[in-house]
């Protein structure tokens, strides 16, 4: 199957897509070589997606046209794109849990058969998996495989399907670094062998040094550079995705003498929606003035975790301490304690999307003066002046207190949390994913204010799902496999493969 | 409500465009162009059935707002579909989804019947007894709902099927008493329990033919607006109605929210019973099961679940109800003519709940972030 055809290069010219008075695209070209493996950098919203999707014909583009092989060619759907062998991978896994390898395979074709001979198709997928760099256990049903196993029969699905230009969309983001490396280890062989053209959305550097050859990068939806891979510096790759914005300075860790345990967990088990134990016997202790990172694959139960220690998941056994006393995570515990949080997805866990901005920055204050009075009278007057200031202090871009928060950028949300959460006294503050999908500039600046946080005195516990920002922003690192802590070390004494090797549970 | 005029004035708002008097105009406007599209749509139901729109319609205004009886006789209608609307609203901004009312009307109706049999018989004068019978139905509705709600939170039931389903069963206890034990022997035809005579009857508010409840109905209405929009128990509720996970981080009692939000509900719908009672049939019988609860569902939806908007509203469907009669007599038409276009209008709503935030119109200017 495999030998006979060459992969594809791919050519993009012009590419302009508008969505009402937003342009997503302006005019964008994009050239793939064939059999290279080529990155298109870019922040949130710079019209990576917009782009891919035209090109998948999810979108039909309003002006451009695409060459494959040098020739033009109309893709009006996603099955146009794959008739002509182009395939995507996408951030989350397209296949059936509840099947089995080979069976996601054969279903996946589009002339599959009303009445599948098993014999037949299983001989022919065995062949198939002969030629193949890489292998999955064809007679595992998916559920059971790892993430990485799951991403790589993603991969083999196209190649059986014989889709040769590949897309794939941050595919890194649920595999531990050893996978990661692995993974696109491979795929650089295949191209160099020209059996496949790869286009990676990414927006991991190092990844892109490491494993790709060319790179394109957009901003605001137009074409900002691009250029070879090898010998472009992380620093020009930067400067083309972020262009002018004033990103700010990064707070300084401030190096404190030893400080007493303030947060304490100990022997913490909590169990999934079914009942099942996600967390298992977790046991961590955090330094007031220190930042605690807890690295992990996703899905080892650091979500459940998060939801423990905020209160929206019921803990199973164990106990929070601060300061020695214990905690329940309620009102009055968080209040009493000054516990705070940034959890991830600031939408669906830290503010009600059709409440206005000045209402969700009320939410720790709206019980108490000055905004209540008897402990029940709200008066919006107080409430709206104080998301004001907030609001200008932050630097939260609103149409004004009134507007309902889903109206505003990601960045946004997560800057008037940030306002509600950290202008107090704060002396725990659990973080969870606080920069997943956000632009440079808004990451730069929520790692900056956890770091005061930290450098002000408060515990930080840290779950994240980033090693780079866990490496960046942690004193300590412990990293969470099988619902529980595996590994504890200071940040200056452990590396990147140390930890990597424990995220993958050895 | 005075610390909205208090709010700083023109200069802070001018350079906002007031968002909230866009989303006032969404609100209304969406609505009624479901009721002008439902109307059209039942036009063209009239039209196969051979019969005249333009008619129908007329008949609908002269049967329910014509004249000064009618216009009562639809206001006598709206007061138990302000209750009942209300006791939808509430739990539905909360999250909740409880249509129940029906039960809990019923049930609060046949309670307070039953207390008025023996503090009638024994002659305890009306001052006292109405107070002890309306507590009563608010009282039955109130742990009816609240038992819904607890179920709901406690054990993860769905709220919409309990507190459908309970209502036959509430249905099911009163009828099993008003045949049985506390039946009237006079009821021949009908069973009952023992009236409460006409001492102990709720009249007409002075200079009308509607009863109190109308006026129960308005103030409850208020209240509860202040209660949602003013309080912090209406706060929390919208919090956890907008979000229960973002409501459950920030350490809020969100069981106790339900559950008090359902009893809240469900003494709504048992004060509705009561006046049903006390003011129309003087007895509890199979005419309580009159389907206010449920029509109660619809006055929320076309209210948006505001409690103000509920009262003119229900005074809309009261006047519907009072056409129905008309109707049938002069255009020969099925009482359940009207029914038809409580259908229609239900479906056209949902499918409208869709375009909140569709229109242009009324959103506020781009302010040039991305998004």
């Amino acid at each position: 199957m495999i030998e006979g055809k060459r992969a594809p290069s791919l050519e993009a010219v012009g590419m302009t897509k508008v969505f009402g008075p937003l342009v997503a695209l302006d005019h964008v070209p994009l050239k793939v070589e064939a059999g290279s493996f080529h990155a298109l950098l870019g922040e949130n919203g710079a019209g990576k997606s917009t782009l891919v999707k035209c090109i998948m014909g999810f979108y039909s583009a309003d002006d451009g046209a695409v060459l494959l092989n040098g020739e033009e060619v109309s893709i009006k759907s996603p099955r146009d794109a794959r008739a002509l062998g182009i395939g995507m991978v996408y951030q989350h896994f397209t296949l059936v849990p509840s099947l089995t390898a080979a069976e996601n395979l054969v279903i996946s074709r589009a002339d599959a058969p009303a009445v599948i001979d098993w014999a037949k198709e299983r001989k022919a997928l065995e062949a198939f998996m002969e030629q193949m760099p890489f292998r999955v256990p064809l007679n595992a049903q998916v559920s059971s495989l790892s993430a990485g196993e799951k991403q790589k029969l993603e991969i083999l699905k196209l190649l059986y399907l014989d889709q040769r230009f590949m897309i794939l969309d941050e595919p890194t983001s649920v595999l531990t670094p050893g996978e990661a490396d692995e993974m696109l280890g491979l795929l650089g062989q295949m191209a160099k062998k020209g059996d496949i053209t790869v286009l990676m959305i990414s927006h991991k550097f190092r990844e892109v040094k490491a494993f790709c050859d060319h790179f394109t990068v957009l901003r605001r939806g137009k074409y900002t550079g691009s250029g070879d891979a090898k010998s472009a510096t992380i620093g020009d790759m930067s400067a083309m995705m972020i262009g002018d914005t004033a990103v700010r300075e990064r707070a300084q860790r401030v190096t404190q003498p030893a400080k007493p345990d303030v947060l304490e967990l100990a022997g913490i088990f909590a169990e999934d929606n079914e009942g099942l134990p996600v967390v298992k016997a977790l046991n961590l202790k955090v330094k007031a003035g220190e930042i605690v990172g807890i690295a992990g694959v996703s899905g080892n139960g650091q979500s459940a975790l998060v939801e423990v220690l905020s209160g929206q998941r019921p803990m199973a056994d164990g106990a929070i301490f601060i300061k020695g006393k214990e905690f329940s995570p309620t009102r009055k515990g968080f209040d009493q304690y000054k516990v705070f949080g940034l959890p991830e997805e600031p939408l669906k866990n830290a503010a009600v999307p059709k409440m206005s901005v000045a209402e969700n920055i009320a939410f720790r204050s709206f019980d108490k003066p000055p905004v209540a009075k008897l402990g029940w009278w709200m008066s919006p007057g107080p409430m709206r002046e104080k998301a004001r200031e907030l609001i200008a202090k932050y630097r939260v871009k609103t149409q004004g207190p009134d507007a309902p928060i889903e109206t505003l950028s990601g960045g946004n949300v997560q800057r008037a949390i940030l306002a509600r959460e950290l202008s107090g006294d704060v002396d725990v503050l659990i973080v969870a994913n606080p920069c997943f999908g956000l632009d440079f500039a808004s990451v730069a600046e929520i790692r900056s204010q956890i770091m005061d946080q930290r450098n002000r005195g408060a515990a930080v516990l840290l779950v994240s799902e980033d090693l780079d920002e866990i490496l960046e922003l942690a004193d300590r690192v412990a990293v969470m496999s099988g619902g529980t802590i595996t590994y504890v070390s200071p940040i200056e004494d452990t590396d990147r493969n140390t930890i990597g090797q424990h995220m993958a549970g050895h | 409500m005075t610390a909205e005029t208090a709010t700083p004035p023109a200069p802070a708002k001018s350079a906002e465009p007031d968002i909230r008097l866009l989303k006032l105009a969404e609100a209304v406007t969406i609505p009624a162009l479901a009721l002008i599209a439902s109307a059209l749509a039942f036009s063209v139901f009239l039209i196969l059935i051979g019969k005249d729109p333009v008619q129908f319609y007329q008949l609908i205004w002269t049967g329910g707002f014509g004249s000064s009886f009618s216009f009562q006789n639809s206001l006598q209608r709206a007061a138990p579909l302000i209750l009942t609307g209300l006791a939808f609203a509430i739990p539905a901004r909360i999250g909740l989804t409880m249509i129940g009312g029906e039960g809990a009307l019923v049930l609060g109706g046949f309670t307070a019947a039953a207390m008025a049999i023996p503090l009638v018989s024994s002659g305890v004068t009306p001052w006292i007894t109405l107070p002890v019978m309306a507590a009563t139905g608010m009282l039955t509705g109130a742990l009816w709902l609240g038992f819904t709600g607890w179920l709901k939170h406690s054990r993860g039931v769905n709220e919409t099927i309990a507190s459908l389903l309970l209502s036959y069963i509430a249905i099911a206890i009163m009828n099993f008493f008003v045949e049985g034990l506390l039946r009237d022997p006079s009821s021949a035809n009908k069973p009952s329990t023992m009236p409460i005579g006409d001492a102990y009857r709720i009249g007409s508010m002075p200079g009308t033919d509607v009863h109190w409840g109308l006026a129960a109905g308005i103030v409850l209405a208020i209240a509860l607006w202040v209660l949602m929009s003013r309080t912090t128990f209406g706060f929390a509720a919208r919090m956890t109605g907008g979000n229960a996970r973002a409501a459950k981080a920030q350490g809020l009692p969100v069981g106790t929210l339900m559950v008090v939000s359902c009893m809240i509900a469900g003494a709504c719908a048992g004060l509705a019973g009561f006046f049903e009672v006390a003011a129309i049939h003087g007895q509890a019988n199979a005419s309580l099961v009159a389907g206010y609860g449920f029509t109660g569902i619809l006055v929320s939806f076309l209210a948006r679940h505001n409690p103000i908007a509920i009262v003119p509203v229900a005074i809309l469907f009261g006047a519907l109800a009072a056409a129905g009669g008309v109707i049938q007599r002069r255009m020969g038409m099925p009482d359940a003519t009207v029914l038809v276009l409580q259908g229609i209008l239900f479906v056209v709503l949902l499918v409208s709940e869709t375009f909140y935030g569709r229109f242009k119109i009324f959103q506020p200017k781009a302010s040039g972030d991305r998004t």
